[in-house]
């Protein structure tokens, strides 16, 4: 990004914190978390701490920041470094993002941009223009992924309410602002956990480890008896809701089951995984040190905003996230992919100089796919 | 603490408090070395030692779900009681090691029967308030299980392999792990052997008792067996080689004791990942706020300056100086065993 492209987002993104301090709030227990930023073009500062909204609002407005952070963990000192910091205990957060979810869709809204040439093009993996294999992919998300985004939280949603005794107005759910959802869970049994336990419960959720016993295969002369019924609870039933597909087809599918044999049947436990299990980031859960963008901020990969959603059914996020104002700006687009900001339809442009309001500008020149004119 | 039965106090004896349970019954360590029956129980107390020594389970003369005599039960934990002493007079963390364990399964089996046993509703009471007291779990009965609360249970679970302790193959439900009363007794093994080592280790060491001089002898020899090598190569000065001996034997090196074998070692160019493992046996050993001291002493965090080891004379007020003649021209433990200077 050039300086012509900086200033452009600094300024946008100076307006909005002035505009929405309303949206901006520290978390809860404010001075026992560490909170980080990281400005255009520039590296990351961390172990910051800060007393209230009005710190954080004045560090906003001097500092201008491309992306805000915040800790999921409390600290008896979160400004020391790391080994100082004496770590208390950590909210349990997971992070869903489309892109791990490998859907079809993807490759028809996704561009790669060539390091070495510039050349945007479909994805691709060499450059067509140079040949080189420097590639950056950037993903403009569709509906599809947001919906298939949101079936991972509802079926997180459920295990972590059913399974693990979360009560449900502890977890909040949070759009990332690009491509995915931050899920928060308070006040949990969890929250003194260290790492190698949430790693459990990342195996757990994720419908990993599985043994071919827990859902009544054996070795030897399996009892029929011992498999999943509809009606039992947590993996058990959820096994045989997607195994049996029907009360009526237990009996028939037990019986395949056990002549296909065991090790065919702890195969099948994995290939489950990847449809039952919640598709969250493992190593996001188990780092109890890690910082998240702040609820509120915006993020520099798209211009939207970190939001709360309060709906996730009716959430839309390429409106409800999308807070950057209207006013015109003149760029250059070179954006092969259609995409849809608050109701509207912009491109796909080539290589085009455009008028566009101030969100879509950013949106694009945030992926690398338009300049200032 | 809980208040124990007779037939209680035999099949969990670590729950007593030893001088106190001999004092109520009208007994001294001495009358134990001289008295020929009493004697009887120190042989026995050895026998209890030896067999652990060999990984097996000690076989007691209680019988389950029978009244059993009065001075069955008694001679019971009397015998625990003094393989206790015989170990502090023997001071060998290994065989103390291997003790605890023995006794910690010994004890669960009792356990295990307690908390099945559905005819008398205070052994289920006793053996969940035990596991509660000792190791903070709370456990509930629901119809034929156990449930304990899912952090609770990986606290536990992540320390072991086998893939049938994996959350994912447990019956998970509102919050809490179902398990039989095997598998909950189970899950604690470790602890309670550790809960009855560091009982044993931080009881006091008595002087040697007249007739008590053969079993001791005993075991020191048993011990023999399982003595495994240190770091301690070259020549180090003797306050370093005591204080390393006191580790090793399990037993509470002071803080000063620590900071002089610390500062030393580092000096000697070894790691804080080579020297870690010396405090291994001791009573408090946390691996996370021992690697942070040493890293600390180190100079690779905090501050960033390297401590260095404390001068002779300053070893000395603290009671860690055991000179030996080629003390006599040093000032610092690190000069030890060097040509003297020109
Ligand atoms: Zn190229
Ligand atoms: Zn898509």
């Amino acid at each position: 990004m050039n300086e012509k492209e900086i200033k452009f987002l600094e300024e946008s993104f100076k307006k909005y914190y002035f505009d929405h301090f309303d949206l901006i709030h520290v978390p809860e227990r404010t001075s026992e978390r560490e909170f980080g930023y990281q400005k255009f073009n520039s590296g990351m500062a961390r172990h910051i701490s800060l007393k209230d909204d009005k710190e954080l609002h004045l560090l906003l407005m001097q500092n201008i920041p491309s992306d805000v952070y915040c800790s999921n963990a409390y600290y008896s000192f979160p400004n020391l470094s790391m080994k100082e910091k004496d770590w208390k205990e950590a909210d349990l957060i997971f992070d869903i993002d489309a892109k791990d979810l490998h859907l079809d869709c993807r490759k028809n809204h996704c561009i790669t941009k060539c390091n070495e040439c510039s050349q945007i093009s479909k994805v691709t993996d060499v450059c067509q223009k140079c040949k080189s294999t420097k590639l950056e992919t950037k993903s403009l998300p569709c509906n599809n992924c947001i919906e298939a985004s949101k079936n991972e939280v509802i079926k997180l949603q459920n295990i972590l309410v059913e399974d693990l005794g979360i009560e449900k107005n502890n977890i909040h759910v949070y759009f990332s602002g690009n491509e995915g959802f931050h899920v928060y869970v308070y006040n949990s049994q969890f929250q003194e956990v260290g790492s190698r336990e949430r790693s459990e419960l990342v195996d757990y959720i994720m419908f990993k480890g599985a043994i071919p016993e827990t859902f009544g295969m054996k070795k030897i002369k399996p009892n029929r008896a011992s498999f999943p019924n509809f009606e039992d609870k947590g993996w058990k039933g959820r096994f045989a809701k997607e195994i049996f597909g029907s009360k009526s087809k237990r009996s028939k599918v037990i019986s395949e089951l056990i002549s296909v044999g065991y090790s065919n049947f702890q195969k099948n436990l994995e290939t489950l995984s990847g449809k039952i299990g919640a598709q969250i980031d493992p190593n996001v859960t188990m780092d109890i040190h890690r910082i998240f963008r702040l609820p509120g901020s915006l993020n520099s990969k798209s211009g939207l905003t970190k939001i709360f959603c309060k709906d996730l059914k009716t959430f839309d996020p390429y409106s409800d996230s999308s807070f950057l104002d209207e006013n015109s700006v003149e760029i250059k687009a070179n954006c092969p992919v259609e995409f849809k900001l608050r109701k509207k339809k912009f491109g796909p442009f080539y290589d085009e100089q455009i008028t566009v309001p101030t969100y879509a500008a950013a949106y694009m020149i945030c992926k690398n796919l338009a300049t200032i004119y | 603490m809980i208040t124990l039965g007779k037939d209680e106090i035999a099949k969990y004896p670590f729950l007593a408090d030893a001088g106190q349970y001999l004092k109520d019954k009208g007994f001294t360590l001495q009358q134990f070395g001289k008295d020929p029956d009493l004697k009887l129980s120190v042989e026995k107390a050895l026998n209890r030692v030896q067999v652990s020594a060999d990984g097996k389970i000690y076989k007691s003369d209680l019988i389950d779900g029978e009244a059993s005599k009065d001075y069955v039960l008694e001679r019971e934990v009397f015998s625990f009681l003094l393989a206790i002493v015989l170990l502090k007079l023997t001071g060998m963390s290994t065989l103390i090691k291997r003790f605890s364990l023995a006794e910690a399964r010994r004890a669960e089996k009792y356990l295990e029967r307690d908390l099945a046993n559905i005819t008398d509703e205070s052994k289920k009471e006793l053996a969940v308030r035990i596991i509660d007291d000792l190791f903070s779990i709370q456990i509930k009965k629901l119809d034929d299980y156990f449930i304990i609360p899912i952090s609770n249970y990986l606290t536990h679970s992540i320390n072991f392999h086998e893939r049938e302790w994996k959350l994912i193959n447990r019956h998970v439900e509102n919050g809490f792990v179902f398990l039989t009363p095997h598998e909950t007794v189970r899950l604690i093994r470790k602890e309670l052997g550790n809960y009855i080592n560091s009982k044993i280790i931080n009881a006091k060491t008595p002087s040697m008792i007249p007739g008590f001089e053969e079993p001791v002898a005993k075991l020191v020899s048993l011990s023999k067996k399982f003595v495994t090598h240190s770091v301690t190569t070259g020549e180090y000065p003797p306050c370093i080689k005591h204080a390393i001996e006191i580790l090793e034997k399990g037993e509470n090196l002071p803080h000063s004791g620590r900071f002089m074998l610390a500062t030393f070692l580092l000096s000697r160019n070894q790691t804080v990942q080579q020297i870690a493992p010396l405090f291994k046996n001791a009573p408090d050993y946390n691996e996370k706020v021992t690697l942070y001291q040493l890293n600390h002493l180190a100079g690779t965090s905090g501050s960033g300056t390297q401590y260095s080891c404390p001068s002779c004379e300053k070893l000395k007020t603290q009671n860690l100086c055991f000179p030996v003649p080629e003390c006599n021209t040093i000032f610092n433990p690190l000069q030890f065993g060097k040509k003297e200077r020109k």
